[in-house]
């Protein structure tokens, strides 16, 4: 607490004066609005591919769906009923509910029309919920010795290239932040750098006027702080703009797969701790630019 | 009382590597009495800024010993150097004003590096300015102020702190004798409040428009005292 109110400081409003000001005077600022703005995107886009990760997860790794596909309805029917006992006998299963005929039917229209379904060999299909995401194989093979026309779908397995593809954009994601946190750290230094030059000859004649290094430093550091935190607002209030846009497009599409794709709820705060972050960075390269110049003076 | 500043065996080499045409200023030995008057004299390049520099600290020197206030300089730790700064006005050659902030603002600079409150600021500031003869220039900056102008600023800021020493390097280069007179006489009348007072210049004829200063002359890097100043106790002091 106390190292945070060191690169805060308050300065009287005539100290102020002493620096030039006017903020967002030269580039810097924009540079950092901008790579602000990329790096809420990434940020956003890492925290949202995790979430649907999970959620993806969450909800299909303990389904499973078992199909009978017999084209003659009595056996088709016969190992149904068996399937469903030795479903409902088995300690790995939560849920068991047949999708009924009229839901079938619904499903299908789209492809055959609202008559098309009637006298088609349609397969039994029964959702099954899990206690536990491996139990696949096992019920599988108990299956196999009641009902062999039986064969159990696991999702995950369907799944499977979508998750390694949303692994792999995460930590695009992840990479990403971190290159674009690096590079601002690099801009903020460069900019403490440029501000000393800019501000040499104010500099050398408060120090021979008997201004401690610290005094000095407070100054710069107030300056490029502000000038960072607006610069961070700008770049983070122009990110929430297009996530927002973005997630208006993706409710619009109405997908199940991509209707998971949503920020976590502690993802605002990770976002809104990007400026700030970014603040604070930016005064403690300040400060620690201005009294290493001022160390090299006697 | 014994000196304000005492120079033992001090000199100075400019260059990293110690530097290979000798030293800027050689055996300096001196010592200057609180509350008197100095020129320190010599041709162009005779090391005048240089010895100032020394004095007003922004510069180390490469051997010897430095005494201000009664404390060794070189030894002392640095971040008591500040408290010794604010007790030392300096004129520089070039002014050195900080071209965005107004007169005022420039001349109150010296005030508010030493913490002192806003609201007991405007009265010493005005009184120097109106002292220096630019009260009604308070609000411009430097770049519109002429040469001798921007002088006074630059002695106004100097002394606005009371200093116990003043330290001023060609600080009439600018102006006209008249101008250089009466700016000659704002010195005099700090030196009468106590303020030890240095003043660097090549122009001779100013010596003589001071009756009770003392004159320092450096020729090749070493200083002669032709009134006789650093064998004899100053008179002030006598
Ligand atoms: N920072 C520096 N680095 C290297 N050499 C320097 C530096 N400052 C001064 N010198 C050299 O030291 C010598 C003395 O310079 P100084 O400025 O002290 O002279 P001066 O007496 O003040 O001259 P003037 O009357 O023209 O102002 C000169 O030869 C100059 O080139
Ligand atoms: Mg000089």
């Amino acid at each position: 607490m106390r190292r945070l109110t060191a690169l805060f400081p308050s300065v009287r409003a005539a100290d102020r004066r002493l620096l030039r000001e006017g903020r967002l005077s030269g580039p810097m600022p924009w540079v950092l609005a901008v790579m602000l703005f990329l790096t809420t995107l990434a940020a956003a886009g890492g925290l949202a591919l995790g979430q649907a990760a999970q959620r993806m997860g969450g909800g299909l790794e303990t389904r499973a769906t078992v199909q009978i596909v017999q084209a003659d309805a009595d056996a088709r029917e016969r190992q149904a009923a068996v399937t469903l006992t030795a479903l409902r006998g088995d300690p790995a299963v939560r849920s068991v509910e047949r999708v009924g005929a009229a839901e079938m039917a619904a499903l299908l229209e789209p492809w055959l029309g609202a008559q098309g379904t009637d006298d088609l060999p349609l397969p039994v299909l029964i959702d099954v919920g899990l206690t536990r995401a491996d139990a696949v194989p096992d019920l599988a093979r108990t299956l196999a010795r009641v009902a062999p026309d039986a064969r159990i779908d696991d999702h995950r397995a369907a799944l499977a290239p979508v998750s390694r593809l949303i692994g792999t954009l995460r930590w695009l994601a992840l990479a990403i932040v971190l290159l674009m946190t690096a590079a601002t750290g690099f801009v903020v230094v460069l900019a403490a750098a440029s501000a000393l030059d800019t501000h040499r000859g104010t500099i050398d004649v408060m120090h021979l006027l008997g201004a401690t290094d610290i005094q000095v430093a407070r100054l710069f550091q107030r300056r490029i702080a502000l000038d960072a935190l607006f610069a961070g607002l700008i770049g983070l209030g122009a990110g929430m703009l297009v996530l927002t846009l973005i997630g208006r497009q993706l409710a619009g599409l109405e997908s199940e797969l991509v209707g998971a794709v949503a920020l976590p709820a502690w993802g605002g705060g990770v976002l809104v701790a990007l400026p700030l972050a970014t603040t604070l960075l930016a005064a403690a390269a300040a400060r620690w630019t201005v009294v290493r110049a001022l160390g090299r003076l006697l | 009382m014994g000196s304000i500043v005492r120079f033992e065996n001090v000199g100075l080499r400019y260059g990293a590597d110690g530097g290979s045409d000798g030293e800027t200023l050689s055996d300096l030995n001196f010592a200057l009495a609180p509350g008197s008057f100095y020129f320190l004299t010599g041709a162009s390049g005779a090391g005048k800024t240089s010895l100032l520099r020394l004095l007003y600290l922004a510069q180390r020197p490469t051997r010897g010993a430095i005494h201000l206030f009664d404390e060794d300089i070189v030894t002392v730790p640095r971040d008591r150097l500040p408290g010794f700064r604010r007790r030392i006005g300096v004129v520089f050659q070039d002014f050195r004003l900080i071209p965005y902030l107004s007169v005022y603002d420039n001349v109150a600079l010296p005030l508010r590096v030493a913490g002192v409150e806003e609201r007991d600021l405007d009265t010493p500031v005005r009184e120097m300015l109106a002292w220096v003869g630019l009260a009604s220039r308070a609000d411009t900056r430097p770049a519109t102020l002429s040469g001798g102008e921007q002088q006074r600023v630059a002695i106004a800021r100097a002394v606005i702190a009371r200093p116990e020493i003043l330290v001023a390097d060609e600080p009439t280069g600018n102006v006209d004798p008249e101008m250089a007179g009466r700016l000659l006489h704002l010195f005099d009348a700090l030196n009468r409040l106590g303020t030890t007072i240095v003043v660097a210049t090549h122009d001779i004829h100013l010596l003589s428009r001071v009756s009770n200063a003392q004159t320092l002359r450096l020729e090749g890097g070493r200083l002669s005292d032709p009134t006789g100043a650093l064998r004899y106790p100053p008179r002030n002091s006598a």
